[in-house]
């Protein structure tokens, strides 16, 4: 069952379209999933309207524009005030979520990339350096999917390989070195299920990374952006603080897979991950993380520098406590996994 | 299984009027196909003699193999909250680990045992593939974390034989938590400067791969295991190719250096307290049979039933 795309008013993304009268309209154009229907038919016709009212065909359509608009807000609601456990998948999987690098390039000032694992190779699935937070220095490691067909490439749609978690593993070992907390930005289906990730040891580098984020003694905060991906995403988001975004997964299968392995059907991967709770606020009930941070309506791609902001405020204030109110970061964050299903 | 278990046997049963046969008393080389009595099989800890494939041995059976004279003190395993997500697919998971435990004859997939290994005293742990393929739950998780406990408490080196298809999916994310809270225990071990070996069996894949079973000083597989991370048909999926031959197996992974050495179970035993010995510096003349350990009477098991 995948999600598909719907695009609205008859003609191509990207948004901005040159009419006969010469003037460029600039709509924001969005990749409709299938839940969101009502929402994609009123916004097709708001667009039609403004496009009518851009070439001078049609009169005082001001009108019933701002009541379609009205119209739209509320679907646009009533569908995201109940979205079904596979909605969210789709949602945190929305191909305009923003990624790692609009996150990193939101918060941060002076990011500094590092590359390589100085054995084998570098991994751009992982994003990851030094930079400054609100003038802080902050240790970043993230996960990328890429944005388009060229990035995605290059990023491996998010899929990392050993080379990149043990990149993971170098870069927290030295903001351990330097004293500087770490923030880590989780969003990946999954570690990348290849030959040569395997025979370089895809688990162990995973085991490491995982390992290497317990140990650190500086303190850390992972925010699961979009989809957390099984042992591809507990590689980096072993933190003190573990938060998720309101419309975020996270998950020891996809569902894709669960249904496939469980049901022995991949038609019910609705059922998956309904039944394997992994959701953000299913999470946060099971206390597996510590807070979950609201995405504006409509989910984090209608607008993501209020997604970012919130993000970074959180991080923020997260980084605050710890250093007005310091503990021991590495035995604090030991014990908090140990005691992850000893109080359900 | 077979035309002996299935035709030969009902037909003598029905005829001699007698119900209670022992199960798998012939059991299949799965490389040959050469049948083996079952009782030459335990003897020789469930490796066929002829071809040295390794059968898969219960975790009763690999604690008895593994110590001093089949004996030694097992580890009590944490209480864990039973099915948290009241998870169901085709069958609802509570029935799932109820067949599980009929089958088993185990609470669930891990047992730990104290004992000591020519003269040395050792905690082992083992993962049983019986008990819904060896998956990594709340309660295997925590009887993991508990063997490195008892392993800390009592300073003895921790020997894991790792068996399992990964984490336990109809637990869901606190599954997947067993990866990290494991990783504490390994963590913790190191720091106590106690050595780690872990054993990987056939098989040992997932989440299972992705944290304490390769995370050991030393890695030692049994012959021809399949250890990996991702499976072979998801692997096969992704990439659309044949996958090279022996992949994933304890061999190939050693030509990858990811495993120390490939030992055969008839081996381990003595490899293991060789080099346990050396690393924890025993002088050679007090690696005599009992040292200051009393230990109970040997564990019994009425039934060693080989899985295949």
């Amino acid at each position: 069952m995948s999600a598909t795309f719907h695009w609205v008013g008859g003609y191509e993304n990207p948004c901005s379209q040159v009419f006969p009268s010469g003037v460029v309209v600039r709509e924001r154009m969005y990749n409709y999933l299938d839940f969101e229907k009502p929402v994609a038919d009123l916004e097709g016709k708001i667009l039609e309207l403004k496009k009518l009212a851009e070439s001078g065909e049609a009169v005082d359509v001001a009108e019933e524009i701002s009541r379609l608009e009205k119209r739209s807000r509320d679907a646009l609601r009533d569908v995201y005030k109940a979205l079904t456990p596979w909605q969210k998948v789709q949602v945190a999987r929305h191909p305009d979520r923003p990624h790692c690098v609009d996150y990193i390039a939101g918060l941060f000032t002076d990011f500094t990339p590092l590359a390589g694992d100085r054995n084998f190779g570098e991994d751009n699935a992982i994003v990851g350096g030094f930079a400054r937070f609100k003038g802080r220095s902050v240790a970043v490691i993230g996960q990328e999917k890429g944005s388009d067909t060229k990035s995605r490439i290059k990023h491996n749609f998010g899929s990392v390989r050993p080379e990149g978690y043990r990149k993971a593993v170098r870069l927290m070992e030295m903001a351990d070195k330097f004293d500087i907390p770490l923030i880590t930005l989780v969003d990946t289906a999954g570690a990348y299920p290849g030959v040569g990730a395997e025979e370089r040891g895809q688990a162990e580098a995973i085991a490491r990374s995982t390992s290497a984020c317990l140990k650190l003694k500086v303190p850390s905060i992972s925010v699961v952006i979009g989809e957390g991906g099984s042992g591809g995403a507990i590689a980096i988001a072993t933190a003190n603080r573990v938060y998720m975004l309101e419309h975020s997964i996270y998950s020891v299968i996809s569902p894709e897979g669960a249904a496939s392995i469980l049901w022995r059907d991949t038609t019910r991967s609705r059922d998956a991950a309904t039944n394997m709770k992994i959701t953000a606020q299913d999470l946060l009930e099971l206390k597996v993380i510590d807070a979950i941070v609201p995405e504006p309506m409509g989910g984090a791609h209608r607008a993501p520098e209020a997604v970012i902001t919130a993000t970074g405020d959180l991080i923020e204030k997260t980084l605050g406590d710890f250093a007005s109110h310091p503990f021991d970061f590495r035995e604090q964050r030991r014990e908090k996994f140990l005691n992850i299903g000893r109080s359900l | 299984m077979n035309w002996i278990t299935n035709y030969v046997r009902p037909k003598l049963n029905s005829m001699l009027g007698r119900r209670e046969m022992p199960e798998n008393l012939w059991i299949k080389d799965p490389e040959s196909g050469e049948m083996v009595f079952h009782k030459d099989l335990e003897q020789n800890q469930f490796v066929i003699p002829a071809s040295g494939h390794h059968m898969k041995i219960s975790a009763k059976e690999r604690l008895r193999f593994f110590f001093d004279d089949g004996r030694y003190d097992s580890v009590e395993n944490p209480k864990v909250v039973a099915d948290p997500l009241k998870f169901r697919d085709e069958k609802r998971y509570a029935d799932r680990i109820k067949d599980a435990r009929t089958k088993t004859a185990m609470e669930d997939a891990v047992l730990s045992g104290v004992g000591t290994i020519d003269g040395l005293p050792v905690v082992a742990t083992v993962q049983d593939f019986a008990f819904m393929g060896g998956s990594l739950g709340m309660a295997a998780g925590e009887a993991i974390v508990r063997a490195f406990e008892v392993a800390i408490e009592k300073k003895r080196p921790l020997i894991l034989f790792a068996a399992s298809g990964g984490a336990r999916m109809q637990e869901g994310i606190l599954s997947l938590m067993q990866l990290p809270r494991t990783t504490v225990g390994v963590d913790r071990l190191k720091e106590a400067g106690l050595p780690y070996i872990v054993v990987l069996t056939n098989p040992t894949t997932g989440g299972v791969t992705a944290s304490y079973a390769m995370l050991g000083d030393v890695h030692i597989a049994e012959p021809g295991a399949l250890i990996g991370f991702a499976g072979p048909r998801v692997i096969e999926q992704t990439i659309r190719e044949k996958l090279p031959e022996g992949f994933q197996r304890s061999e190939y992974l050693m030509e990858h250096g990811m495993v120390d050495m490939v030992v055969s179970r008839l081996e381990l035993k003595a490899t293991i307290a060789r080099l346990l010995k050396i690393l924890l510096k025993v002088p050679v003349e007090e690696a005599g049979p009992a040292m200051d350990v009393a230990l109970p009477a040997p564990a019994t098991t009425p039934e060693t039933r080989p899985q295949m």
